[in-house]
C-alpha cells in the first residue's frame, strides 16, 4: 500500500523529526519559540526570491532565514524596541513581502497552500537527499557544540568568563535553525515549522532527567508524530503539515495524564539519571 | 556543615601574614572604565589579583561591582584602560543572577560539568564541600535558593580554578551555612592557592577574610586592608549613614528589641519605638554590650541623619 511518493514523504519526514528534536529543544530552553516562528515566516520571502532569481530554493530560504536573524541581532543590539515588538514586526512583514512578491509573479504558478502548510506529494528524490544530508549537518554541527550550546544557554556569561565563545555559539545556533527550517518547510510547510520544534521538545520536558535525554526522547517523539500525521493525511485526504502537528499535539496530551512522564518533585533527588 | 572554631583561628593568621608562595599576577585592571549611554558605570578602577590573594568589592548598589568583576574575568571590554589576563587563566565564576529556564532538565551534577568535563571524584568533592552531597542528583530548578547558591559555588570549585570570581556568593544561604560557605572560600584559597575575587554585602565576613578590600562609588573610594579601610572617612560617608547592617557588627546596641515589637532600653525603661530623639540614646555613650543576637531592624526605621550621626560616632 505504500506508494513511493508516501515512502519519500515518511523518511522525509522522519529526517526532518530527528533534527528538529535536539534543535527544538534549545528552542524551548533559550524562549525561542517566537524568534523560530519569524526565522519560519521569512521562508516564504526566501521562496519568492527562489522564484524571482531562479536559484536553488533551499539555498534561498536558507539564506533569507539566516539574515532575517542577523537583521534581528543587530536592531536588538540598539535596544530601541522590545525583542518582542521586533520579531512581530520582522515576522509579519517578511511573510507579507513574501506573498505580496508571489503574487506580483503573475508569469508562475505556485502552490501557496503546498508551501505554507507541507505537501507530501512534493518530496522528490532530490529534496530526500537534500533533507538527510542537511538534517545529518545539523545533527552534526549540534553534537560538536553541544557543551558550549547548554553551558550558553544556561548563561552566557559563566561560558564567556570560562573560556567560551557564546557570540559564536548563537551565530551558529542560528544558522542551524535556518538550515532545519529550509528542509523542513516541504514537510510541515512555513506556518508549522515552530510547533515541530517545540510540541516534541515539551513532550520530552515530561519523560527526560537531563537536556542529553530530552534531546534523543524530542527527536524520537518528533518522529512518532510524523509518521502518524503523515499516515492521517494519507489516510484522511489532509495537508501533512496540519496532520503531523495534530499528532504531535496528541503525544503532548497523552504525556500529560496523570501516571505519564517522571515520578513527581518530591523523589526526583532520587531518582535521576546521570547526565 | 559544621564551622571549626580552631580553622577560623588559623585562618585570621593566615589573613594577617599575606600568602607570599607566589606572586603571580592573575589579573590586572589598570585604569579601567566603562560606559554606557554616555554614563560611565565605573571609571578609572586599577586592581590586581594575585595567586593566593583575596580581594573584595564593597560598595553601595549601582556601585559598579558586578560591572567591575565582569571587567575583570572579560565578560565586558573596558571602554577606558586596560584589563590584562594571565595566558590560560582557568576561571570558575559564580554569577549575582542566574536563571535556568525550568524547562531544561539539569541535574545539580550536570550543572556542575556545564563548561568544562569534571572527573566523578572532583564533582563530589566540591558537592560535599558545600554540603549538597545528598543533592547530586536533584534537579536544579528544585533547590531552594540556598541551595541552588552552595551548587553554583561547587560548580566554580569543582573546575579547580585559578580565579574564583563571586558575585555575593552566598545570597539566600541560611546564617549559619553563611559562615561555613565564607570559610569553606578560605581554605580553598590556602589549599589551592587560587585568587579570588569576591563581592559581598557581608561586611563583618568581608572584615574577617580579605587581604585587600576595595571600596567602590563609580570609581575606587578607598582601598586597603580591612583595618585601614574600615577607619577610612570615605567608608565612613559611603557606610556610615546608608547601611545600617554595618553599624551592627561595629558597635554593640544600647537597647533591646522584645519579641512583641517594643523596645528595652539601657536604663530599663520599655518604649514602642527606638527613636534616637526620645532620650534614651545618647551618642556619647560608652556602649553598654547589649546583644541584637540575630534580630532585624526591619519592624521600625531610624531618621536616616540621625543614625548616620549616631553610627559615625559609635564607630
Amino acid at each position: 500500500m505504500l506508494d513511493d511518493f508516501f515512502t519519500r514523504a515518511i523518511l522525509a519526514g522522519i529526517g526532518v523529526a530527528l533534527t528538529a528534536g535536539p534543535l527544538g529543544c534549545f528552542v524551548v530552553w533559550r524562549r525561542m519559540a517566537y524568534f523560530g516562528d519569524t526565522m519560519a515566516h521569512s521562508a516564504l520571502l526566501g521562496v519568492a526570491l527562489s522564484l524571482f532569481f531562479q536559484i536553488n530554493l533551499l539555498l534561498s530560504v536558507f539564506g533569507v532565514a539566516v539574515a532575517v536573524s542577523l537583521l534581528l541581532l543587530g536592531l536588538q543590539r540598539r535596544q530601541s524596541l522590545s525583542a518582542d515588538a521586533l520579531l512581530g514586526i520582522l515576522s509579519h512583514s517578511a511573510l507579507a513581502i513574501g506573498l505580496v512578491l508571489v503574487a506580483f509573479m503573475s508569469w508562475v504558478r505556485i502552490d501557496l497552500i503546498a508551501f505554507l502548510f507541507g505537501d507530501i506529494l512534493a518530496v522528490t528524490p532530490g529534496d530526500l537527499a537534500l533533507i538527510w544530508g542537511g538534517g545529518a549537518v545539523v545533527l552534526f554541527g549540534v553534537a560538536l557544540m553541544w557543551r558550549p550550546l547548554i553551558a550558553s544557554t544556561v548563561s552566557e556569561e559563566i561560558a564567556e568568563a570560562e573560556g567560551m565563545k557564546p557570540e559564536r555559539t548563537r551565530l551558529v545556533f542560528m544558522l542551524l535553525m535556518a538550515l532545519v527550517i529550509a528542509i523542513a518547510m516541504k514537510i510541515v510547510g512555513i506556518m508549522l515549522i515552530t510547533a515541530l520544534l517545540i510540541i516534541p521538545a515539551a513532550t520530552a520536558r515530561r519523560f527526560a532527567a537531563s537536556p542529553e535525554w530530552m534531546a534523543v526522547a524530542a527527536s524520537a517523539l518528533g518522529v512518532l508524530a510524523v509518521v502518524g500525521g503523515l499516515f492521517g493525511s494519507l489516510h484522511y485526504d489532509t495537508p501533512s503539515g496540519p496532520s503531523i502537528v495534530v499528532a504531535a499535539l496528541l503525544l503532548f496530551i497523552v504525556s500529560l495524564l496523570p501516571g505519564m512522564g517522571k515520578p513527581a518533585a518530591g523523589r526526583a533527588a532520587n531518582t535521576g539519571v546521570r547526565g | 556543615m559544621t564551622v571549626d572554631n580552631g580553622v577560623f583561628e588559623k585562618m585570621h593568621q593566615v589573613m594577617k601574614r599575606p600568602n607570599d608562595r607566589s606572586e603571580e599576577q592573575l589579573v590586572c585592571l589598570t585604569n579601567a572604565g566603562i560606559s554606557r549611554d554616555g554614563r560611565w558605570l565605573v571609571r578609572g578602577v586599577d586592581l590586581t589579583i594575585r595567586r593566593g590573594e583575596v580581594v573584595t568589592l564593597i560598595g553601595p548598589n549601582g556601585a559598579g561591582k558586578s560591572t567591575t568583576a565582569r571587567l575583570a574575568i572579560g565578560v565586558l571590554k573596558p571602554d577606558e584602560g586596560s584589563v590584562e589576563r594571565s595566558t590560560g587563566l582557568r576561571i570558575g565564576y559564580v554569577p549575582q543572577k542566574l536563571s535556568i529556564d525550568w524547562t531544561m532538565p539539569l541535574s545539580v551534577r550536570r550543572l556542575l560539568r556545564l563548561t568544562s568535563p569534571l572527573a566523578e571524584r572532583d564533582v563530589m568533592a566540591a558537592l560535599e564541600a558545600t554540603g549538597i552531597a545528598h543533592l547530586a542528583d536533584a534537579e536544579v530548578r528544585h533547590l531552594s535558593g540556598g541551595e541552588f547558591q552552595r551548587a553554583l559555588l561547587a560548580r566554580a570549585i569543582a573546575r579547580k580554578p585559578d580565579l574564583m570570581v563571586l558575585d555575593e556568593p552566598v545570597q539566600g544561604v541560611d546564617f549559619a551555612g553563611e559562615a561555613a560557605l565564607y570559610e569553606l572560600i578560605q581554605s580553598i584559597r590556602r589549599s589551592t592557592g587560587c585568587g579570588i575575587l569576591m563581592i559581598s554585602h557581608d561586611l563583618h565576613m568581608v572584615m574577617a577574610g580579605t587581604d585587600t578590600v576595595i571600596c567602590l562609588n563609580g570609581h575606587i573610594c578607598c582601598r586597603g586592608t580591612p583595618e585601614t579601610v574600615s577607619q577610612s572617612s570615605d567608608y565612613m560617608k559611603l557606610f556610615g549613614g546608608s547601611a545600617r547592617s554595618l553599624a551592627v557588627y561595629n558597635h554593640h546596641h544600647d537597647h533591646t528589641h522584645l519579641p512583641d515589637g517594643r523596645v528595652e532600653h539601657s536604663d530599663g525603661s520599655i518604649t514602642d519605638h527606638c527613636h534616637p530623639d526620645d532620650g534614651h540614646h545618647h551618642t556619647d555613650h560608652g556602649h553598654a554590650g547589649h546583644d541584637h543576637g540575630a534580630h532585624e531592624h526591619g519592624g521600625h526605621a531610624h531618621p536616616v541623619a540621625k543614625a548616620a550621626e549616631g553610627d559615625r560616632n559609635h564607630a
